[in-house]
This record gives structure tokens, C-alpha cells and sequence, in this order.
């Protein structure tokens, strides 16, 4: 037979059902019902990984989500997933397994050399020593990252897709033990919406492993009738292989749901998974207890383990962990693991009790088994290499007691609440004295129950369930008279636990005593952590980084509150628990994105135009969500040759540009012209109707926010075009202002930007264009003068027409329907073929208002810039308020060395400067060297033949023509610039108004 | 996630919603008449309060209003939620 440790007979597993799979590539038989770790167990592999300072063995600890040592790396290539625990990953026929943190390879690990040469690194090692001399960080960050072993990623893209589910329940019972079993029964005979979720591949938790009886039947028995009974009653949801990892405000619940390859929903994959969003109005927290480990020298030899897992494997999966037992605790309910390695036939040689006089019913039993029972007694060391071999034994006084050979050592310090969901809420916890640990306090709809209270009498977990599965049914407004009945089972007479944190005496200085196994914690590191001061329990986890790993510390952070506790002479009710983050445990990174990746990661916003853009080749440009037509290449041309041939084509003849990204608000009612007196910096009132102006709306800080063209389009009402990005949040402000502060002004806001499609026409010939289009708006220069607007139709479509410009050319901004739009462009297009009419992008429409000295908010400005900064300190009224303009009389603002927008035209009239660079007054080896303002826009302007910039520079506008220099980043050049008047094009705006 | 109690639309996720900063904190009637440091006052000094807060919310991804939550802002816990017809 080739699993040395599996028992003939007992268990869950389907015997009947054997399968293969590999770990390191060596065959492991299991049977259908084993988790890997069970099978490994049973196939006598005590060895699954290396500790990630010192590369010691180590092995399988726990039966369930709280193992430190079990992660495995599962699968291969793209679906291959790191972060597993063996302890909770079903066996499956063909599964890979591999171990992950031993180079080059778990038998010979060369790692462990680190072990060996300089035996232990203390906490803080990396804080004290890799920090200099910094020329070395590439090196120590290549051995470190050899050395730190969390398995590797997929070496492709994850070919699987993942689903999010939103839900809704009435109660979400979390864990399905006992007391979650008793409390969704419960729930659902009220007529609840129920969702029970539990990380193991079957419910039952821990009465699968227990030979007691419920409701007069085996518990795992009682668990399996439980269980059917939910997944076939009405509104009640069961999740197995569901582990809830994050509870966030308002109750949120983040379930992660791993979909394994023996289900015929995800054949042949692995790493398929769900992530549920669940909204319950009431939760059942029966999360369960984690039993915590004891500290003695070598507590970390494969071959100690807790000692319920013990247990478990005897009980659940047939399996026992080793041949000759020895048994360290300082509660009851390690006995019970004495007696169900008797019954399995593993001898057990001693069991070392801390307590002196232990009087419950189990250590009764155990003695009348003959089981050598040592009261006052400690484990002080574990003895053997590879694995535990011995145990040495020692009085509380110190007096040695003798060492006992043994192949398995259970250890039992209690049990420790699971309270991780209950604490990433932040939700109230109070110290439990029974159980030695922190328990989490009912509170805004959360329930706990069952040993996650610190109740670990399997009759009292059942009522306690069932009252909480009631109480959180009734409190979601569920009652139909029903009062569920409690499951019964016998209570079992207990002793009390005695706390025990440090080995006695001398005996806690031996070493090496782990705290936290997945971090290489030590006793000695957090005594260091404490002499150096860092004593909140905070500071010596980010000291030591214990509980860092990815086992979160389900067992390293309750024996760190009392050995810290005990340490510094304090309550450990004062000491607490380290702040819990989802998630609980690991949670593969595909299933968090679900399917918002790729082209779903963000909504693209297109206009009309798109195909047209498409097909006439354009390149295109992510502004926020929109997709713009950044230039139009024909065959063979450079981007470079491409703008110049469009930019020289607005000012020569004319161009067409797809605008339609620009928001659109239209003001309506009787104090619109009020309401934008007040956040525009201009006055507004008098605009005539179908009259235009150029807008700059300031924070209440005296910034600019956004600038913009608005129109008068009657008597009552107005059309704002706001900067493309700047849409949402403009109308949330000025929403802000209408609901909340002058809730007195009769307007109303309508956001039309995708309602109303802007194509812009510019050049000297777009008069000419437009006409040829057909129009029945009249287009002689004083009929439709520049900063006017008209209604009426284009090419058959009716538009609204702004005679305004962003080029400095003539120009016509035409708003028609978006459903008519893309038959208007083509309209335009056909009409002005005759005049070269050329398509033109974002990057032109970039080049042509640099040289008009047009800022772009947030290009020129930065949430810093004042109007008078960017020299539009014309359009601040003097006669009335305006948001922002009590700022603007602050002394900062007035400060004569304030960012100033001005041109800098480079000395070699073909170099563009880089956006970004810092412009100095001159080359230097002082460092920091004084800024004097930075380049914002940087263009080669075709028209001008030469290279143009607009730059924000302290004191620029007093000393234009001043010579200044603007430094390179990436080659520590500085370039010579002279500064100059910021409009480098027809600076007397003659073109326009044409 | 925050549910928000939208006073038009019932509870929604707060992804719909954009925060405005804490709410009863009028704009002076004659900012002229301040002196630097009262505008300041009114411009950046917030209470930062601990417990519970009045805020403003803005459902930017439904009905468009803005209204008033009330916060603990230790817990997060949402106390109520106001429109501003309610508080005048
Ligand atoms: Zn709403």
C-alpha cells in the first residue's frame, strides 16, 4: 500500500474513489474527500516547504485556512496559481503541486545555508543593514527576492474568466460548523433569505472530526443531513469552497468562491473562481476558533502540529500524521486528541499538561486509558532534524522531566476566536479570560456565534447558533411564529484553561521559539522589538513583520498578544490584537478584477464620427474616457509630417475638427444670467441674446477651475461649453452652488454634451465651406460677426452655429443632433473638397492654440494659477462678487514673483523644449539649483517655421525677453531660451474677426 | 462601501455618489467685508469632527442632487440623510 499513514478503516474519504496527482513531479495517491495536505500526510511527506528567513523544514501544521507553512503553488503556465494551502485545496485527479520557497530544489535547499552561516537574523535586519550602502540595494534586492519564497506568477495571460455575483440575502451565515449550521436552519425555518458560505469543500467544520453525537445521531452524520436539508430548502443559497475574506462598511461581504476541476462547470481548469458581493441585512459570524500553538526551542520541526488538527486527520480523512504521539497542552480538549490517537492505534507516550491539577472528564478518560499523564509539566524542545524525533520535558520549576521519543508532538495552547472579519470592521472586541484570546461583541447586525465567542462546549455552540440564526432573522424583519429548536448534544464537563505564553524561566531563552512561522518570528525578536522601545503591538508587528505573511498570523498574532503581554508585565487585554485587512486569506487576483479588464476595465466614450475617424486612418489619443482623433497620417507620413500638413492647412485654407467631446451645459430660467454672474469672473447679465464670451469660473480659492465659451440663446437661457474633462465635475459644481447655497435662484442645468455634436470648422476658407454645405444662416461677416451665434440649418440638419475660435483662424463651431452628426461631417467634407478641406486631430488643435498663447486649464494651469497668473486679469469684475474673487485680494495673490504665463522661443529655432523641464536663470552645479517656472506646452509651430513654448515662469511677465535656460532631464543639457509675449500668431487677433 | 441613503433614489453604493465636504457651512453674505483670516476661516478650517458628521453628498451617477448625510466617522455608520428642503 502506498499510504504508509492512511488507517484501514474511518473517514470521509470515498475509498471507493482513488486518484493521482504529483507533488515535485513524485505520484501521490489520495482518495476523492482528501485536501492535498491530508494525502501528503497519509503518503508519510512531512517536508512541504522552507521557512522564508532561515530556509528551516517545515510542515503541515493545521488542517484548515490557519496553516503557516502548507502554501503551495498549483497547476502550471498560464493557469498555474501561487498562495494555496495544501490544507485546503481538494485533492483532484492530475492536480500539479509544488512547494514554494526552496532553491534549488526541498530536499537540498542551498537557502538554508542562510540558516547555517549566520544562524539567526534578527528583526529589523533588513531596516539596519540592506539599507546602506545603497549602491548595493540591487544586490540585496536580487537575493532577497531569491530568498523570499511566495511562488511565482502566471508566465501568460489568465485564459479563464471570472465572475463577480451581487447579492442580496437576509442573513449570511459565515461558516458552517456547529453553530453556522444551527444558525442558517434556524434562519431559514423563519423564512429567510439564507447565504451560508464556508471555505471547506464540505459543511460540517469541526463536527466532521469529533466522535460526540447531535440530535442522537454521529455529528458528521448530523452535519451532512444539516446540509442536504439547506441545499434543497427555499431562498437558502449554500457556498462550499467559499471563503468570506473581506467585510467592509455598511456590512459588505466579499466572498471568494474557488470553482475546482471536478466540478462540471469549470472542467479542466483550476484557478476559475467567484467573487460574491453579498449586501446581508443581518450576519451570522461563526467563523470558528483557530487552535493556537505553544512556544518551546524547535516548535517549528515538521512533526508538530496543533493538536486538533491531529484530530482531524484521524477522524475525517483516515490519516494518521506519525506512529508515536506526545501531547502539549494547557486545555481539555487536547486529551480528546490523545484518545482518538489511542482509538486509531498511534501510541501515545506522554502527555505534558501545564496545569497542575487537571479534574474535566477527557483527562479522566485519558488516565483511564493509561495514557502517562504529566501534570505541571512542559515541552521545552523538540529534538530531530529533518523532523521531530523527541520531546524534552521539564517541570513548570525547571526540573528536567526527562525526553520522550516521539514522532508527532499535537500541541494545544487553546483556542484562539477567528475575529479577522469581525476586526477588519473594526467592530468591538473584548478579552476573553476563558479562552485567553479576544472575542468579537455583537454589534451593527453582526452575530457572533460558536467558538468564535470563545464557547467551545459543542451543546452550547448549537443553542448559541440557533439563537443567533432567530435573532439575526428577526432583526432583518423575518418572522413567520416559528421558534427554531436547538440541536442537542451532551455537554462534556471541562477544566479551565491556563494561560501559558513563555517556557519557565532559563527555558525561555533557548533557542530558536517561533512565534510566527510564515514571517521566521522569533521569541528573541520581539524581546528585541520590545528593548528598542517599539512596544504597541502595531509597532513590533511592523518591527518584526509578524503576522505579515499571507497566513495573515491566524496563529502567530494571539500567541504574540500574551508572550508581548507577559513580556512587559501587562494584562494582555491591554496588549490587543493587530488591526486585521481583508483579505482573510489569499484571493487570486483574476477573480478580484472579474471581468473589468481589458476593454470592460474602463467605458470608452466615442462620438459620432467614429467609423468616419477610423476608416480615413486616424490615430487616436485617450482624453479622460473619450477616444479623439489625435492626427490623420496618410501613407507613409510621420506623425510629425502629418500635423504640419494639418496645421498649415487651418491657416492657409481650412480644417475640420470633431469637437464633439466638449461638455455642454444648457442654463435655463429666469436668474440664469444671475447664476453665472456669480461663478464666472466676467459679467454676464447684459450679454444679448445669440451673443458669445469666454468664460473663467474660479474655486472659491481664487484658481482656476475651467474656462469656456458660453452663449446667450434667448432671454432665459444659456449654453456653457466646459473643457472636455472638466465636464462631470463643472455640473457638479454648479449644482452644488443651486441646491445647497442659493436655493433661491430659479435655474435649471441640463447636461446636453452627447446630445449635441460639435464640429468645428476653421481657416480662411471655412465661410466658403459652410456655405457650400448649404445653410439658411446668413454668413456675411457683419450678419454673423465673430462671438455671435445663430440657429438655423446645416446641409438639411438643424444646428445651432458659434462664430467662435480656438485657432485664431475664422471660424465656425456647428452644434447639430449626434444622431445627424456624422451626416453633417460628411456634408462638410464633400463641400469643401474643392477648398482642400483637411481633417485635423487633437494634437493640431494642440499646435494652433499654443501659438494663439490659449492655456489649456491643466496644462497651464495646475489648481495654482490665478487669472492674472495666466494674464487674463481683464476679465475680473470690479463691480460685482464672483466665486473665488475674495481670494484673489489675498496677499499671496498680488506677490510680484508669482508663476506667470510667457512664451520662450529656444535659440535653435528647430529645438523643441520638453514639457515639463524646469527653466532656471542659469546653468549651475548648486543643488537644488532655483527654479524660476516650468515649460507647460511645447510645440514646432509649422507656420512659424521654428519651435514655440508656452511656460509658467516666476516674474516672467515684468522681464520678457529675459534670457533663461530649461534643463533636460534625461542628459543634463541646458537649452538657452529668451522669453517673449505668450501669442506667437497674429497677436492682434486680426484672422478671427475676418 | 458606504450604502447611501439617497433621499430620491433609497440606498445605493457609494460609487454613484461623489463627496462634498461637510455640510452647514454658508457662504458669507459679503466676502469683501472679511478679513484674511475669516475668509480663510470660511475657505480651508473644517472640524474634522470624530463621531458624528454632516456631510454632503452629490448622487453624480443618478438623480443629481445634493444632500445632506449624516456620518460616524469612526465607524462609518450612516445616521440619516436630509434634503436641503428638509434643514430650511
Ligand atoms: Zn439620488
Amino acid at each position: 500500500m502506498s499510504q504508509p499513514f492512511r488507517l484501514d478503516h474511518g473517514g470521509r474519504i470515498h475509498r471507493d474513489a482513488p486518484l493521482q496527482f504529483t507533488f515535485d513531479g513524485r505520484p501521490i495517491d489520495a482518495f476523492r474527500g482528501d485536501t492535498v495536505a491530508s494525502a501528503l500526510l497519509a503518503n508519510g511527506v512531512s517536508l512541504v516547504g522552507r521557512s522564508l528567513k532561515y530556509h528551516r523544514p517545515r510542515g503541515i501544521v493545521s488542517a484548515g485556512a490557519e496553516d503557516p507553512n502548507a502554501f503551495v503553488q498549483l497547476g502550471h503556465g498560464a493557469r498555474t496559481l501561487p498562495n494555496r494551502l495544501a490544507t485546503v485545496t481538494p485533492a483532484t485527479p492530475g492536480l500539479e503541486v509544488r512547494h514554494v520557497n526552496a532553491w534549488p530544489s526541498l530536499d537540498f535547499d542551498l537557502m538554508s545555508a542562510f540558516g547555517l552561516a549566520a544562524p539567526f537574523i534578527p528583526a529589523g535586519f533588513y531596516y539596519k543593514t540592506l539599507m546602506w550602502p545603497r549602491r548595493l540595494w540591487p544586490l540585496y534586492e536580487h537575493f532577497l527576492r531569491h530568498a523570499a519564497g511566495l511562488g511565482h506568477a502566471p508566465n501568460a495571460p489568465d485564459p479563464d474568466r471570472y465572475d463577480h455575483v451581487h447579492a442580496h440575502c437576509d442573513v449570511l451565515v459565515v461558516g458552517a460548523g456547529p453553530a453556522g449550521l444551527a444558525a442558517a436552519r434556524a434562519a431559514a425555518q423563519t423564512g429567510a433569505r439564507v447565504i451560508v458560505a464556508d471555505e471547506q469543500a464540505e459543511f460540517g467544520g469541526g463536527l466532521l472530526a469529533t466522535a460526540e453525537r447531535v440530535d442522537a445521531l454521529p455529528a458528521p452524520q448530523w452535519a451532512d443531513v444539516a446540509a442536504a436539508q439547506l441545499s434543497s430548502a427555499p431562498g437558502v443559497t449554500v457556498l462550499p469552497n467559499t471563503t468570506a475574506f473581506g467585510l467592509y462598511e455598511s456590512n459588505l461581504v466579499l466572498l471568494a468562491e474557488r470553482l475546482h476541476s471536478d466540478q462540471p462547470d469549470n472542467a479542466g481548469s483550476e484557478s476559475g473562481a467567484r467573487v460574491w458581493r453579498v449586501l446581508p441585512k443581518q450576519i451570522v459570524l461563526a467563523s470558528g476558533a483557530h487552535e493556537r500553538p505553544l512556544l518551546f526551542a524547535n516548535n517549528d520541526r515538521p512533526g508538530v502540529l496543533l493538536a486538533g488538527a491531529i484530530s482531524t486527520y484521524l477522524n475525517r480523512y483516515a490519516v494518521a500524521p506519525g506512529s508515536r504521539a506526545v501531547v502539549f497542552t494547557n486545555n481539555d480538549s487536547a486529551y480528546r486528541t490523545a484518545l482518538d490517537l489511542a482509538d486509531a492505534g498511534v501510541p501515545v507516550a506522554a502527555i505534558a499538561d501545564v496545569r497542575v491539577d487537571p479534574d474535566g472528564n477527557l483527562p479522566a478518560q485519558a488516565r483511564a486509558q493509561g495514557i502517562p499523564v504529566h501534570t505541571g509539566a512542559v515541552v521545552v524542545q523538540a529534538h530531530g532534524r529533518g523532523r521531530v524525533a523527541a520531546a524534552e520535558l521539564c517541570s513548570l520549576d525547571g526540573a528536567p522531566l526527562g525526553t520522550v521519543e516521539c514522532d508527532l508532538l499535537g500541541v494545544s495552547g487553546g483556542f484562539a476566536p477567528a475575529l479577522h472579519l469581525h476586526a477588519q470592521a473594526s467592530a468591538p472586541m473584548t478579552w476573553n479570560p476563558e479562552v485567553a484570546a479576544f472575542a468579537p461583541q455583537p454589534s451593527h447586525g453582526i452575530h457572533p456565534a460558536g467558538a468564535v465567542t470563545g464557547q467551545l462546549d459543542l451543546a452550547s455552540v448549537l443553542r448559541q447558533g440557533t439563537a443567533a440564526g432567530t435573532a439575526a432573522a428577526a432583526a432583518a424583519g423575518c418572522s413567520n411564529g416559528h421558534t427554531p429548536a436547538a440541536p442537542q448534544a451532551a455537554e462534556t464537563p471541562t477544566s479551565d484553561l491556563k494561560p501559558y505564553w513563555l517556557p519557565p524561566g532559563e527555558l525561555a531563552r533557548t533557542k530558536p521559539q517561533f512565534v510566527d512561522l510564515h514571517e521566521d518570528v522569533t521569541l528573541d525578536d520581539l524581546r528585541l522589538s520590545l528593548r528598542e522601545g517599539y512596544e504597541s503591538i502595531e509597532h513590533v508587528k511592523r518591527y518584526t513583520t509578524l503576522g505579515m505573511g499571507p497566513d495573515q498570523g491566524k496563529l502567530a498574532n494571539p500567541l504574540a498578544t500574551g508572550v508581548i503581554a507577559e513580556l512587559l508585565g501587562r494584562d494582555p487585554a491591554t496588549v490587543g490584537t493587530p488591526r486585521h485587512r481583508p483579505a482573510y486569506s489569499p484571493v487570486s487576483l483574476g477573480a478580484i478584477a472579474g471581468r473589468h479588464i481589458g476593454p470592460l476595465a474602463d467605458p470608452v466614450r466615442v462620438t459620432p464620427m467614429q467609423e468616419w475617424h477610423e476608416s480615413a486612418g486616424a490615430h487616436f489619443e485617450n482624453v479622460g474616457q473619450w477616444r479623439r482623433a489625435w492626427y490623420y497620417p496618410h501613407p507613409g507620413e510621420s506623425m510629425h509630417e502629418a500635423v504640419a500638413r494639418e496645421c498649415l492647412a487651418v491657416r492657409n485654407r481650412v480644417g475640420i475638427l470633431d469637437y464633439s467631446t466638449l461638455g455642454k451645459i444648457e442654463i435655463t430660467g429666469p436668474d440664469a444670467g444671475e447664476f453665472l454672474d456669480r461663478v464666472y469672473t466676467n459679467a454676464w447679465k447684459r450679454l444679448r441674446p445669440g451673443r458669445c464670451r469666454y468664460g473663467l469660473m474660479l474655486g472659491e480659492d481664487g484658481m482656476i477651475f475651467d474656462d469656456g465659451v458660453t452663449a446667450r440663446l434667448d432671454d432665459q437661457r444659456y449654453l456653457m461649453f466646459t473643457s472636455t474633462s472638466n465636464a462631470a465635475p463643472v455640473l457638479a459644481w454648479l449644482e452644488q452652488w443651486l441646491q445647497t447655497e442659493w436655493t433661491d435662484l430659479r435655474v435649471y442645468l441640463t447636461s446636453v454634451s452627447e446630445h449635441w455634436s460639435n464640429i468645428a470648422l476653421a481657416g480662411p476658407r471655412s465661410r466658403d465651406v459652410l456655405a457650400a454645405a448649404g445653410t439658411d444662416i446668413p454668413l456675411a461677416r457683419d450678419d454673423f460677426p465673430f462671438m455671435t451665434f445663430r440657429e438655423g440649418h446645416v446641409a438639411g440638419v438643424p444646428a445651432r452655429v458659434f462664430r467662435i475660435s480656438f485657432s485664431g483662424e475664422l471660424s465656425y463651431e456647428i452644434n447639430v443632433p449626434a444622431d445627424r452628426a456624422r451626416h453633417v461631417w460628411e456634408a462638410l467634407l464633400d463641400a469643401g473638397r474643392s477648398f482642400g478641406i483637411t481633417p485635423y486631430g487633437t494634437e493640431t488643435m494642440h499646435v494652433l492654440r499654443a501659438e494663439k498663447g490659449f492655456i489649456i486649464v491643466g496644462q497651464e494651469t495646475d489648481g495654482s494659477v490665478t487669472p492674472d497668473d495666466v494674464g487674463l486679469g481683464r476679465l475680473l469684475s470690479r463691480r460685482k462678487d464672483f466665486l473665488g474673487k475674495r481670494s484673489l485680494s489675498r496677499p499671496d495673490s498680488a506677490r510680484p514673483d508669482r508663476k506667470q504665463l510667457v512664451g520662450l522661443l529656444t535659440d535653435d529655432p528647430a529645438l523643441v523644449l520638453p514639457e515639463g523641464g524646469h527653466v532656471v536663470d542659469a546653468p549651475g552645479r548648486r543643488r537644488p539649483l532655483p527654479m524660476r517656472g516650468h515649460v507647460t506646452s511645447s510645440y514646432f509651430s509649422p507656420v512659424l517655421g521654428r519651435s514655440i513654448a508656452l511656460a509658467m515662469v516666476s516674474g516672467g511677465r515684468a522681464a520678457l525677453g529675459e534670457r533663461l535656460y530649461v534643463a533636460t532631464l534625461h542628459d543634463d543639457r541646458w537649452l538657452p531660451v529668451r522669453s517673449c509675449h505668450p501669442v506667437f500668431y497674429d497677436p492682434e487677433g486680426a484672422r478671427q474677426h475676418v | 462601501m458606504l450604502l447611501i441613503p439617497c433621499p430620491w433614489c433609497g440606498p445605493r453604493e457609494d460609487d454613484e455618489f461623489t463627496f462634498g465636504g461637510e455640510a452647514d457651512i454658508p457662504r458669507p453674505a459679503d466676502p469683501a467685508a472679511l478679513t484674511d483670516e475669516q475668509w480663510a476661516d470660511y475657505l480651508f478650517m473644517r472640524d474634522n469632527r470624530r463621531g458624528h458628521h454632516r456631510e454632503q453628498w452629490y448622487h453624480t451617477a443618478g438623480c443629481r442632487r445634493w444632500f445632506i448625510v449624516e456620518r460616524d466617522t469612526v465607524t462609518n455608520e450612516i445616521l440619516g440623510a436630509s434634503t436641503y428642503g428638509d434643514s430650511q
